[in-house]
């Protein structure tokens, strides 16, 4: 996985052309087709691009529109033609019972207590790691961190037989520890961020502070967490994200309803409902697993952007 | 990844000399040691408990005969010659990788849409969040809402196609039209995480590059290919490998859409196929035969895939 080289050339090589560039005369300023070389852009370019992008985002927005105007739709008014956009009348009524018919409730409930104290505990056990991995001596670290990433390689199905025999042989089966356990001791790609953000960190910082005679927890906890805990919300936010809309592991272990966590509780419901007609309370269902999400999305926008971006260009 | 070594010694040392410092340094640094591997513990614990171990035990299960409560008798490669002869896992195959078609489109076209946010477009924010919203949300309700999209009566999809005269068909159940209508989901769905990093990748282009090669008289298309194209292939080819990697495992939309795998089994992944084994006919010493296959074969790709990277790096110089 050595993409850090290859982009650390790219950068090095364009850093290489703009010096270069920069020693020639400077025609660009003065020339006056400067417009079409890209220095200023072309406005009639940008509205046609406005007009495509928009055309794009109704593609993109609308079937989750469709979703949440459903939500609030009689069955009848499902099926009417053309379809109603609006709903006509409006039923808040599918928001009372959801919670009062399914098991939406325990499903959120369930949800939260996985998400949580997998992201939450895990979070811990994984910055703890990359400090540990960036900035300790331990011989053969690096041989532990290779490890650790090459699991990654190791795709969830191939593993989810045995695991599921381990568990079921301790009785863990229909209980959310499965769930939980193999999860919450440490996230490789979180390890990775944090590590390669630890990199950063001059060793000089960490080296004063073990002379001044801090314990390395201290360290951790007064010095890393502080420099790396925007690396740390990021992460947190995006793993939160992947637990909470996790199935395949969840749809394996869970089988009593109450028990189940919100997505296969909506997945269920798509079965039993649909013979039923009863599309609105699916879609109730399917908008209250989207929403929690897309506020936190929504606020919290800007630094999981960010994080994502990221993503691309440092492993 | 970049793993710095530790720097050698002076050359003029003998090798006692390097032995005599290790041990020092041992020594010295017990307390260090101590700490970070008391800190690195938990997820060296989850790696050989809840990785090396089930795969150990995956690849002696997979040459048993095995429902996964009873005995396990020891059958050979018996497993992996029926695999080879069962048509269902062939096809399970197949259509896993036919879904990667939708790899190369989604990629062409988040590339579009970063070019065309890249530049000072009125309301860029605005669509970066809309075009971002399918990608957090859950694949679950994603799945539910497009399976009705594509009813072939009322369904949304179709409902649009007759704005334009076209009488669209019954997606999902139509076994020439299943697939392509998971992929079309799958692209609407995965087009703005793609999006977001190319993004990344065409803002970090110099723009005296662009400028340079319009002096130098290249044209938009040629600056393209020779300037964009280059610079954003460390995040090509991280997009590729991650959604292969992505593809080859793709489940829940299939298990929800199309329960029964699809008509004439269109739609059935390997994954897929291997939890029906696994969990629902309870043959799982045949799944976990299934399973390290599949996990070679990403294996396998994956590699190539570093390798080939690795020679187009070369040669570029």
């Amino acid at each position: 996985m050595s993409l850090t080289t290859n982009t650390a050339a790219a950068a090095s090589t364009a850093a290489q052309l703009t010096e270069t560039e920069n020693r020639a005369p400077r025609l660009g300023r003065r020339n006056p087709f400067a417009g079409m070389s890209g220095s200023k852009e072309n406005k009639a370019l940008n509205w046609t691009l406005f007009g495509i992008l928009s055309i794009g985002a109704v593609f993109m927005a609308a079937p989750l529109v469709w979703m949440l105007s459903t939500s609030l739709k009689t069955k009848e008014a499902v099926y009417s033609l053309p379809p109603q956009w609006i709903p006509d009348p409006f039923v808040w009524e599918n928001y009372i019972r959801v919670f009062d018919d399914t098991f939406v409730l325990s499903g959120i409930k369930n949800s939260l207590i996985v998400a949580g104290t997998v992201t939450i505990i895990g979070t811990v056990f994984s910055s703890l790691a990359a400090f540990a991995l960036a900035k300790l001596r331990l011989p053969g670290k690096n041989a532990i961190f290779i490890a650790l990433l090459s699991g990654m390689m190791v795709p969830f199905p191939t593993l989810m037989i045995p695991q599921f025999v381990m568990f079921s042989n301790i009785g863990w089966v229909d209980t959310l520890l499965p769930l939980i356990v193999p999860v919450i001791l440490g996230n490789v790609i979180m390890i990775f961020f944090l590590r390669q953000y630890l990199h950063n960190v001059p060793d000089g910082l960490v080296e004063a502070a073990k002379i001044d005679g801090a314990s390395y927890l201290r360290i951790f906890w007064t010095i890393i967490v502080p420099l790396i805990r925007p690396a740390i919300a990021a992460q947190f936010i995006l793993w939160f994200m992947a637990v909470w809309n996790d199935y395949l592991a969840p749809i394996i272990y869970l089988n009593t309803p109450e028990k189940q966590t919100l997505q296969v509780v909506i997945a269920n419901m798509n079965v039993q409902y649909a013979t039923q007609r009863d599309y609105p309370l699916i879609m109730t269902a399917s908008v209250i697993s989207v929403l929690p999400i897309l506020i936190v999305f929504l606020i919290f926008q800007r630094q999981i952007i960010e994080s994502v971006a990221l993503t691309g260009s440092k492993i | 990844m970049s793993v710095t070594s530790p720097s050698a010694p002076q050359s003029t040392w003998t090798k006692a000399d390097i032995k005599a410092s290790r041990k020092a340094n041992r020594k010295l640094h017990r307390k260090e040691y101590i700490w970070a591997g008391a800190f690195m513990a938990a997820p060296v614990i989850g790696w050989l408990a809840f990785l090396l171990f089930p795969l150990g035990f995956s690849v002696y299960a997979s040459l048993t005969n095995w429902n996964g409560l009873g005995n396990m008798t020891f059958i050979g490669f018996d497993n992996y010659v029926l695999l080879v002869q069962d048509p269902y896992f062939w096809k399970a195959l197949w259509n896993t990788v036919f879904y990667m078609i939708g790899i190369p489109i989604g990629l062409a076209l988040s590339l579009g849409l970063a070019l065309a946010l890249a530049r000072k477009i009125p309301g860029r924010t605005f669509f970066r969040t809309v075009y971002y919203i399918p990608v957090i949300s859950s694949l679950a309700a994603i799945a539910i809402l497009w399976q009705w999209a594509y009813n072939g009566d009322f369904g949304l999809v179709n409902q649009f196609l007759s704005i334009f005269g076209i009488d669209g068909p019954n997606w999902l159940m139509d076994s020439t039209w299943s697939k392509p209508a998971l992929i079309i989901m799958a692209i609407w769905k995965g087009l703005g995480y793609s999006t977001i990093l190319y993004l990344a990748a065409v803002q970090s282009v110099p723009r005296s590059l662009y400028e340079a090669a319009a002096l130098d008289g290249a044209g938009a298309w040629r600056r393209f290919r020779t300037i964009t194209m280059p610079m954003v292939r460390p995040v090509t080819f991280f997009l590729v490998v991650t959604n292969i990697i992505a593809g080859s495992m793709i489940f829940t939309e299939i298990n929800i859409m199309t329960p029964t795998g699809g008509p004439e089994w269109s739609t059935a992944s390997l994954v897929w196929y291997i939890w029906n084994k696994a969990f629902r006919n309870l043959q799982m010493g045949y799944a976990t035969s299934m399973a390290l296959v599949l996990g070679i074969l990403v294996l396998i790709v994956t590699v190539i895939q570093f390798r080939m990277n690795k020679r187009n790096e070369f040669s570029i110089e």
